[in-house]
């Protein structure tokens, strides 16, 4: 009979912290990486997340991802709906034969998870977007799209519930902390909305580098940081899978950075801070669905493989001519199925998964289950977010007017500027000519 | 009395204001510009989109002298801006009809 593990317990509380972290780090990078009058509406949208989603899972999001099966397609919401039940000592998940964490920790762990998935796709949308509508999109997705993908894969038979989803209990691909639930997902549609909203005034014409590269590398360091809860959290307790996958998933990141900053110096000449912090995020998001089932070694092949096909991934958009803004599609959704379907290929039995894949004499078995896994998802997350982004445009508009693109979302959805540096005090803020600061403030309040 | 008026590059700033000090030239007036000449801009990559930046930052110096000190202090900018290289920057003087110090009102030589 398991019971609580105050190790493993505490491992997950504090992997939940270090996810949690991670949205506020993808805040960072993907603020450093647009112009400088978009930072706070980009930065916003990962808090927007942050506000929504919390709330959702309280009410339903966590009953319908983890709740008992209907049809292994989503979770029943009545199961666990305001978190019923979950509070009793004896609400535990099985972690072992005889381990187990408290309920609550397992909805905080994955809490996190959900606030990210579609923080995510925010990337897609940079410097266009108006904040109510992503603000109802953050909303619309996670109950359509994320809580029933992350059931087919996170929800396990006799888990949280006695029956979970079809492709994590069917087809048994292997997603050991979200390549397909988090990044395909969220690369399919962040491509869906950038297809829905169209590019950016300028687009491919006009410089559109990006205003502060130490934000970048501040929020890669911050999503690196924060990863190793997201990885090796995932084994929901502290033993050898976690630690497995903690060096795997360094490893695979570090090769990654590598591979892509190789591409960038031979086919464009330097080096860069951006492809650094790119190739650290493609490495990350390879590794994620494959850390408990590769070996160290098998690790650094799959981060060099995925910093390489990402740092050519993210040319596609010009090649194409859709505007991702910030590379969701070239990062999360190349660096996902590479590291999805990697594992069919990559896979050890040596490793805590136990299973060979294709290199290590498995055959295709586990190799056609990674696929099948990453296409329902690419496939059902792109066509529903473009039917809400679409539904979204139509009805309430989802891009902002001419005028406030070209001045900016920050003034115009926000009335914020993100930095002041050695302004000329005239003109600014309520001390205009003409203007006090207490009758600025009204005019606002009114 | 003259208005010179130097565009350099930033990083010779340090030099040029101690030679100017050296020589005796009591006070400026330093702002960032960008902008091109023949030496065009450069080029910069981000993942993998490359981007041609025509504007480079450079400082422009303004300096009021008497009439007699303009070749001098050219000269002095020149000396201590130069590096021999492409995008050293350009100096120029033109009249100025009156000058008058705030804090005085003094006018004209005076007030330089």
């Amino acid at each position: 009979m398991p019971t609580i593990n105050n190790g493993d317990t505490a491992w997950v509380l504090v992997s939940a912290a270090l996810v949690l972290l991670m949205t506020p780090g993808l805040a960072f990078f993907y603020g450093g990486m647009v112009r400088v009058k978009s930072v706070l509406n980009m930065m916003m949208m990962s808090f927007a997340a942050l506000a929504v989603v919390p709330v959702l899972w309280v009410l339903y999001g966590y009953s319908m991802t983890f709740g008992n099966s209907v049809g292994g397609v989503v979770g029943n919401p009545g199961d666990f709906l305001g978190l019923k039940g979950l509070m009793s000592t004896d609400a535990i998940i099985t972690v072992s034969k005889d381990h187990a964490i408290p309920a609550m920790a397992f909805v905080a762990f994955q809490v996190a998870f959900a606030i990210i998935a579609v923080a995510l796709i925010s990337g897609a949308i940079a410097d266009r977007a108006k904040f109510l509508t992503w603000v109802i999109f953050v909303a619309v997705w996670s109950t359509l799209v994320y809580f029933p993908v992350a059931h087919w894969v996170f929800a396990f038979d006799g888990a949280a519930s006695e029956k979970g989803g079809w492709i994590a209990n069917g087809i048994k691909a292997i997603d050991f902390a979200g390549g397909t639930a988090i990044h395909i997902n969220a690369g399919a549609a962040g491509l869906a909305l950038a297809l829905v909203l169209g590019k950016r005034l300028g687009f491919a014409k006009e410089p559109m580098r990006p205003h502060n590269l130490t934000l970048v590398m501040l929020g890669a360091a911050l999503l690196w940081f924060g990863w190793f809860g997201f990885n090796a959290g995932s084994a929901l307790g502290a033993g050898t899978t976690a630690a497995v996958a903690w060096v795997n998933t360094c490893v695979a990141t570090a090769a990654a950075m590598g591979g892509w900053l190789l591409v960038e110096r031979y086919r464009d000449g330097h080096a860069t801070s951006l492809g650094a912090a790119s190739g650290v995020v493609a490495g990350l998001v390879a590794i994620t669905p494959s850390c408990s089932s590769l070996s160290p070694i098998g690790s650094i092949i799959l981060g060099l493989v995925a910093g390489v096909i990402c740092a050519y991934a993210v040319g596609l958009k010009y090649k194409l001519g859709y505007d991702d803004s910030l590379d969701v599609v070239g990062v999360h959704l190349f660096g996902g199925l590479v590291g999805t379907i990697g594992v069919g290929f990559l896979a050890t039995a040596d490793a805590p998964a136990a299973v060979n894949g294709l290199f290590y004499g498995g055959g295709v078995d586990q190799l056609w289950r990674q696929t099948v896994g990453a296409l329902a998802v690419l496939v059902y997350s792109f066509v529903v977010s473009y039917l809400i982004g679409l539904i979204l445009h139509k009805t309430i508009g989802f891009r902002v007017d001419t005028d406030t693109e070209m001045a900016g979302v920050d003034q115009g959805e926000h009335a914020e500027s993100g930095y002041d540096l050695a302004g000329i005090p005239g003109g600014r803020g309520g001390l205009a000519i003409g203007g006090h600061l207490s009758h600025s403030t009204s005019e606002v309040n009114a | 009395m003259k208005l010179l008026t130097a565009i350099i590059k930033p990083h010779r700033l340090d030099d040029v204001k101690d030679a100017l000090s050296a020589f005796g030239v009591t006070g400026m007036t330093i702002s960032e510009a960008s902008g091109y000449g023949r030496q065009r801009g450069h080029s910069e990559v981000y993942r993998g989109a490359e981007y041609s930046i025509d504007l480079v930052p450079k400082l422009r110096i303004e300096i009021l002298l008497d009439d007699g000190d303009v070749d001098d202090v050219a000269g002095v900018i020149v000396k201590s801006a130069q590096t021999g290289r492409i995008g050293d920057g350009k100096i120029w003087t033109i009249p100025v009809d009156s000058v008058i110090r705030v804090r005085t009102g003094e006018r004209g030589s005076d007030a330089v």
